[in-house]
């Protein structure tokens, strides 16, 4: 095997559902109904190609770290698919946040062995995207991250990376941790005999024990940061609504002016 | 007073506005120390010390330019350690956050990103960020460690407040290990002499009801009578009608100006968390059901093409 690539994915609450907090301030989970995380489908899509277009053999794990449900995520990007799958599951995970979740995924990847690390830009629930930059840094390998375009040949990534000041060409040696953005590709749909294969293929299970990590490393209890209040945003007071009957510029033009923006 | 450390987002010392806003917070909860990157460190420091830098740090490499991000970790590391701050802020760019990450693992500390508004707290700064979509406000707060929170562009009205900003030179080594992500080529992008997007204080942004890209100058020509930046829907750059750098949206640009309009635009939840948080939102949109109307402070039920050109016009003859 020459090409190993280790694709994180995260299981998120469902954006157009209503999401909440549960009482101890994490996400409640248990409301609304979870889905890999769409940006994450970029990076299956991503690792996908790079395979297809290696000439060694590759071979693609997709790994998360979630609750019992986050195994929905796995079995969808191996439907897509990745080869197998690891799910690191524990109880004490419950609260984690994003340095205690880098330290799991990077005990994970080093366990599972790795040439390539493809992460989405950001989950569409904490939307951070500082993951990929925080496993590299654990890693100690190279970050090329925020990649509108990447492509894996002899033994280096290379990619663009689209700024707010400039669109730079990157280029590191493998060991490496990629992100890629929603511009890398359209994720396909899983087929019907990639649904059906999906359940054949592996999914190693692994606690906090398995990586040798202590349980008050994580977990809220082991947070980095902490939430002291959540509170949902009052609804907007409803707005004036005006059809256009050929005054309607000249009234939002009043309504511009009374808020002195001209 | 304890140190608080910022990290200057500039180009060739031409200090971009985040930054003052970052000093502004930054005095909130201790005495400001700038640590600026790269060329142009005469041209940043009046500036810097005009809003509040006690401080100014500087060390310029090559490095910083050829490598991708973690020499700039380096330098910031060592300003942490000359430094022993109370804080650590950057701006919430992709680099500043990603800046952000690496040092709070290298000092062993916790990351807020894209804070709203800080406050000193009893237990140090507290970080308020708007999430889900915006439909949730929170309050965090770093447990462990130096608290390390970048900040969304348009959280504080920058205020002058004079302090010495003596400029000092900071000593940094960067590592091997530092530059294993090449910048091959450099490629900048193309000014339209409109504000950044994230920065603006009014953001014009058109969608699907833009209809093409060669109808999107109506939307250009009220952003500049308005001095806006212009923005897109997520429909209307998939489509190809506006270049992705201008989408606003979850898997866009976050904005958050005093002033929002939108036109075209329905209003999908995906776009909804990119804008939820503009003090001011006005929507056009034919569609009297669009769901973009539930958020508006005002709306025009009418076709965009009637109403954006006249606004325009209304605009550019009320400011002379």
């Amino acid at each position: 095997m020459s090409l190993r690539i280790v694709v994180c994915v995260k299981y998120v609450p469902d954006a157009t559902g209503d999401r909440h907090f549960a009482e101890d301030l994490t996400v409640d989970r248990d409301d609304v109904d979870g889905l890999l995380s769409e940006l994450d489908e970029y990076a299956v899509e991503q690792a996908l190609q790079i395979k297809e277009a290696s000439d060694d053999d590759a071979e693609i794990t997709v790994l998360t770290v979630g609750p019992e449900d986050a195994n929905d995520a796995l079995r969808k990007a191996l439907s897509m698919g990745a080869d197998k799958a690891v799910h690191v599951e524990d109880d004490d995970l419950h609260g984690t946040d994003a340095l205690g979740t880098s330290l799991v995924l990077a005990k994970a990847i080093e366990k599972t062995g790795y040439d390539l690390v493809v992460c989405g830009m950001a989950s569409t629930d904490g939307t951070m995207g500082v993951l990929p930059a925080l496993l590299a840094e654990r890693l100690g390998v190279p970050q090329v991250t925020q990649l509108s375009e990447v492509s894996v040949a002899d033994g280096k990534v290379t990619g663009r990376r689209d700024g707010d000041t400039a669109s730079e060409q990157l280029e590191a040696a493998l060991p490496a941790v990629v992100s890629v953005t929603d511009q890398s590709g359209e994720a396909r749909y899983p087929s019907f005999k990639g649904i059906m294969a999906a359940k054949k293929k592996p999914v190693e299970s692994l606690d906090l024990d398995d990586l040798d990590i202590d349980a008050d490393e994580v977990g809220l209890e082991g947070a980095w940061t902490k939430v002291e209040d959540a509170a949902e945003r009052p609804a907007r007071t409803a707005g004036t609504i005006v059809t256009d009957e050929g005054e309607g510029a000249k009234q939002l033009a009043e309504f511009l002016a009374g808020q002195k923006f001209i | 007073m304890a140190e608080v450390l910022v990290y200057v987002d500039h180009v060739d010392g031409a200090v971009r506005k985040p930054t003052l806003e970052l000093l502004t917070l930054a005095r909130r909860i201790g005495e400001p120390v700038a640590v600026h990157l790269g060329a142009g460190a005469d041209t940043a420091a009046p500036v810097l010390a005009e809003h509040g830098a006690v401080k100014v740090l500087t060390a310029d490499a090559p490095e910083f330019a050829e490598y991708l991000v973690a020499p700039k970790v380096d330098a910031l590391q060592a300003a942490y350690d000359a430094v022993s701050p109370a804080a650590v802020l950057l701006p919430s760019s992709a680099e500043g956050k990603e800046i952000g990450a690496r040092l709070a693992v290298r000092i062993g500390s916790g990351i807020i990103t894209d804070a709203v508004d800080l406050e000193a707290g009893d237990e140090g700064p507290v970080a308020t960020q708007s999430v889900f979509a915006a439909s949730f406000t929170t309050k965090s707060r770093v447990s462990k460690g130096t608290p390390v929170i970048t900040v969304k562009p348009n959280s504080a009205a920058p205020e002058a407040a004079p302090a010495a900003g003596t400029v000092e030179q900071l000593a940094v080594t960067i590592a091997e290990s530092s530059k294993g992500t090449k910048i091959v080529s450099r490629t900048p992008r193309e000014s339209t002499g409109r504000p950044e997007l994230t920065e603006a204080a009014i953001v014009v942004s058109g969608g699907r009801g833009v209809n093409g890209a060669e109808n999107f100058p109506v939307i250009e020509a009220l952003a500049d009578s308005l001095g806006a930046a212009v923005g897109a829907s997520r429909a209307a750059v998939d489509a190809g009608w506006y270049p992705h750098t201008n989408q606003v949206g979850q898997t866009g640009k976050s904005v958050s100006p005093q002033l929002y309009i939108a036109a075209g635009i329905s209003g999908a939840i995906q776009h909804r968390a990119g804008m939820q948080t503009s003090k001011t939102i006005v929507a056009i949109n034919k569609d009297s059901e669009a769901p973009i109307f539930d958020l508006v402070d005002y709306g025009v039920v009418g076709d965009l093409f009637d109403v954006v050109p006249a606004l325009t016009e209304e605009v550019k003859s009320r400011k002379g």
